[in-house]
């Protein structure tokens, strides 16, 4: 029998009625919430819920499922997969003191990896929901998460990209002349990654070859993905395809991702059909997967949680299948689920938070559309948070424009800013091919070449002459 | 320390020429890393411009009577109103831009008293660019109603609806309550930055409240630049026959177009060939 939550605040007494209740309430304001119908009342209720909540012992969240073990494959993921030992040296402590301890000078890197699998999303989001932002950004800060595959992705003082060459039409000299003005603004080195415009196998397999084929011409350490669906992956395996990275938007229940067309039995097949590939030069990471607060509301499968423990639920299924990039789509899903800046910040920032102390390799895609109330400032001020969190990776895209998605992200200026003013690298190995490559004049001062770099140059001259489309 | 006079201010990227082949913001060039003025105030206004078709109310007066008078109407449209009484709950409840308020719910049903039944009603809703909307309905329908008329079969049309601070699925609603066999809303899309003008063409057949998107047809970028309003009409009107031929709409009236491979507008059909790996 779930048990429920009283508590006085001079004249008023509060009551919320289940665990689920009171993480709810206790979750700083955001509009997916108030759709929801789950959002505390009153400022005052929010941080009532928020004392109440701090109160709660961890082992609670073990005792209590959010969601009924029985029901929802996620549960029993993150049930069965708890760690005791991992889990013994912050056993005793209650929500309020956990954020202390994640603060204290107790929890260096070598201890925060140590505690990883003893940690349950459930945990992760209810001191998340206590925290300042200053707060989530110095503690993932200590948190470190590095995977591999064609090179090193989240070493400290790193900071990678996805090049997203999106095209309306999949026009592949429109893809590839988005891929070259990214490398020669050093963007990549995460993954290239592309949303077809059009998901269906031989597409997608179309695509994988055009970037296989410019990654093998130009020596590039780095890995492409296609967006596509698992099992349209799995597919392409099946037919010889050059699979880098398998993609999957994934969610924090059962409902979201049958409702997304796969369970975790699907991913564990496409992990080890990847695996199997062995393309991978200095690691093996093989999934990419794309979350985003909203997403289980938007498919009616939230079980009444809110939205923000929903997403972290979905680090749990990440976390399972070692990928080498989890992607927080944060403000793409719309003012319905985070109405404006404000709320686009304060969510990229606990998802970062929360994937990083499970052990998630994070990345954030900085962004918002036209209907938010959101705007580049937004965007800037967000970036740099997360670059100074130790973000793993953020997006780059031609002038912030994704002209197939339409909505807005970081751009290929955007990164190098943010590598500039923090001091950020790319991964090592890319790096190296900058440098090798004369993309750069100077990599240590992020100087690039004026002078376009003789293997390009020798490329451009393969440039059609004219345009077959009207633009 | 004193700035080399052969070194720019601003870089242009040699590779500028590059941008004639996609619409993607590239060639951009830089100061220091950074966007140069005039790149990034092109940005701000094709921001601002998507902005504004988001916020920018509908006319609904110029959208009637202009209407009213490219389809020769006798009378003119019902303008409605959904139950999101302005942009900022509109933007924020979804569930209330899906359903019609009070009055108008009761205006639908006093132009429906006759029982009369409808092949088709047709719903213009603002969505999120009352741009889209007002720039691109009379052109799309003077082609579909002239499509109509000259249709050997007999097009039995609802009277026309105009819904302000509505969502595709209040077209549902509306059909219902207009005993429409089947109902085609006409919605605003969301802006991209290069495309504030997009208009959005959905159809379902049977309507009732509280059907899902599995149970509709849609045909998006109808604008200027993007798909023609011949086109649309076009492809809308080969859906509304089949619909009415196999009486469903939805994923189970999907045609089989999307399991090809798209070529955009270069290389031959399937090939990768591009400049970065010609050699």
């Amino acid at each position: 029998m779930a048990q429920t939550y009283h508590t006085t605040v001079g004249s008023r007494s509060y009551r919320f009625a289940s665990l689920a209740e009171l993480m709810a309430k206790a979750t700083p304001p955001r509009s997916g919430d108030r759709l929801a119908g789950v959002m505390a009342e009153t400022a005052e209720e929010r941080v009532v819920a928020q004392m109440v909540l701090a109160e709660l012992p961890l082992t609670t969240f073990l005792n209590e499922a959010l969601i009924p073990y029985e029901k929802d494959e996620i549960t029993r993921l993150i049930m069965d997969d708890h760690n005791a030992d991992a889990f013994a040296p912050i056993r005793h402590l209650t929500v309020g003191d956990f954020r202390n301890w994640l603060l204290s000078d107790h929890a260096t890197s070598e201890v925060l990896t140590s505690v990883r699998a003893g940690i349950t999303p459930e945990m992760a989001a209810a001191v998340s929901k206590l925290m300042r932002n200053q707060d989530l950004i110095l503690v993932a800060k200590k948190c470190q998460v590095t995977t591999a595959f064609r090179n090193t992705i989240g070493l400290p003082g790193r900071l990678s990209t996805r090049l997203q060459p999106n095209h309306p039409t999949d026009d592949v000299t429109g893809i590839a002349a988005s891929i070259l003005d990214g490398l020669l603004y050093g963007s990549g080195d995460a993954v290239i990654g592309i949303n077809p415009a059009t998901d269906n196998v031989a597409q997608s397999v179309k695509l994988m070859r055009l970037m296989d084929e410019v990654i093998q011409k130009y020596q590039i350490p780095t890995q492409s993905c296609v967006l596509t669906h698992v099992t349209n992956t799995l597919e392409a395996i099946e037919q010889g395809a050059p699979v880098d990275l398998v993609f999957q938007s994934i969610g924090g229940t059962e409902a979201t991702n049958r409702s997304f067309g796969f369970d975790l039995s699907t991913l564990a097949e496409a992990e080890a059909a990847a695996q199997s590939l062995n393309r991978g030069t200095v690691g093996r990471n093989v999934m990419y997967f794309e979350t985003g607060q909203g997403s289980s509301l938007s498919a009616d499968a939230h079980h009444g949680l809110d939205q923000q423990t929903c997403e972290a639920r979905a680090y749990a299924v990440a976390r399972k299948f070692n990928p080498l990039l989890v992607n927080t789509v944060v403000g793409f899903i719309g003012p319905e689920y985070l109405f404006d800046g404000k709320e686009i910040t304060r969510a990229g920032l606990e998802d970062h938070f929360c994937g990083k102390l499970l052990g998630v390799p994070m990345g954030c895609d900085v962004c918002y559309t036209n209907h938010a109330e959101a705007d580049q400032n937004d965007m800037d001020n967000l970036l740099t948070l997360l670059g100074v969190a130790g973000c793993n990776f953020i997006m780059g895209i031609p002038g912030s424009d994704d002209i197939m998605l339409n909505y807005q992200t970081t751009s290929f200026h955007d990164a190098l800013y943010a590598r500039r003013v923090l001091g950020l690298k790319a991964a090592p190995e890319f790096e190296r091919w900058l440098a090798d490559m004369q993309i750069f004049q100077d990599i240590s001062t992020h100087r690039l070449n004026d002078q376009l770099p003789a293997a390009f140059a020798n490329s451009l001259r393969h440039l059609p002459k004219e345009p077959r489309h009207g633009a | 320390m004193v700035h080399k006079p052969s070194s720019p201010i601003v870089v242009e990227n040699p590779w500028e020429r590059l941008s004639a082949f996609t619409d993607a913001r590239i060639g951009l060039g830089r100061a220091g890393v950074s966007l140069p003025t005039s790149k990034l105030l092109a940005f701000q206004l094709a921001h601002a411009q998507a902005q504004d078709a988001v916020h920018c109310p509908l006319d609904v007066e110029s959208l009637a009577s202009e209407l009213t008078q490219a389809l020769g109407l006798s009378d003119p449209p019902l303008p409605l109103h959904s139950h999101a009484q302005d942009r900022a709950t509109y933007l924020q409840r979804p569930d209330y831009g899906r359903r019609l308020n009070d009055k108008s719910r009761e205006q639908l049903q006093q132009a429906a008293a006759s029982q009369q039944r409808y092949d088709l009603a047709v719903v213009v809703v603002d969505g999120l660019s009352a741009l889209a909307v007002q720039q691109n309905s009379a052109p799309f329908l003077s082609v579909l109603y002239q499509t109509l008329a000259n249709d050997a079969t007999d097009w039995e049309l609802a009277p026309l609806t105009i819904v302000e601070q509505g969502r595709v699925a209040i077209g549902d609603e509306i059909g219902a309550l207009l005993n429409a066999d089947a109902v085609l809303v006409m919605i605003g899309e969301r802006p991209g930055l290069s495309s504030p003008d997009s208009l959005g063409l959905y159809m379902t057949w049977a309507p009732e409240p509280g059907l899902k998107d599995d149970r509709r047809n849609c045909i998006s970028n109808v604008r200027p630049a993007g798909l023609q309003v011949e086109e649309a009409a076009r492809r809308f009107f080969l859906l509304l026959k089949e619909a009415r031929q196999l009486k469903l709409s939805g994923v189970k009236l999907k045609d089989r177009s999307e399991d090809d491979v798209l070529e955009g507008e270069s290389g031959a059909i399937g090939s990768t060939r591009n400049f970065l790996v010609a050699d």
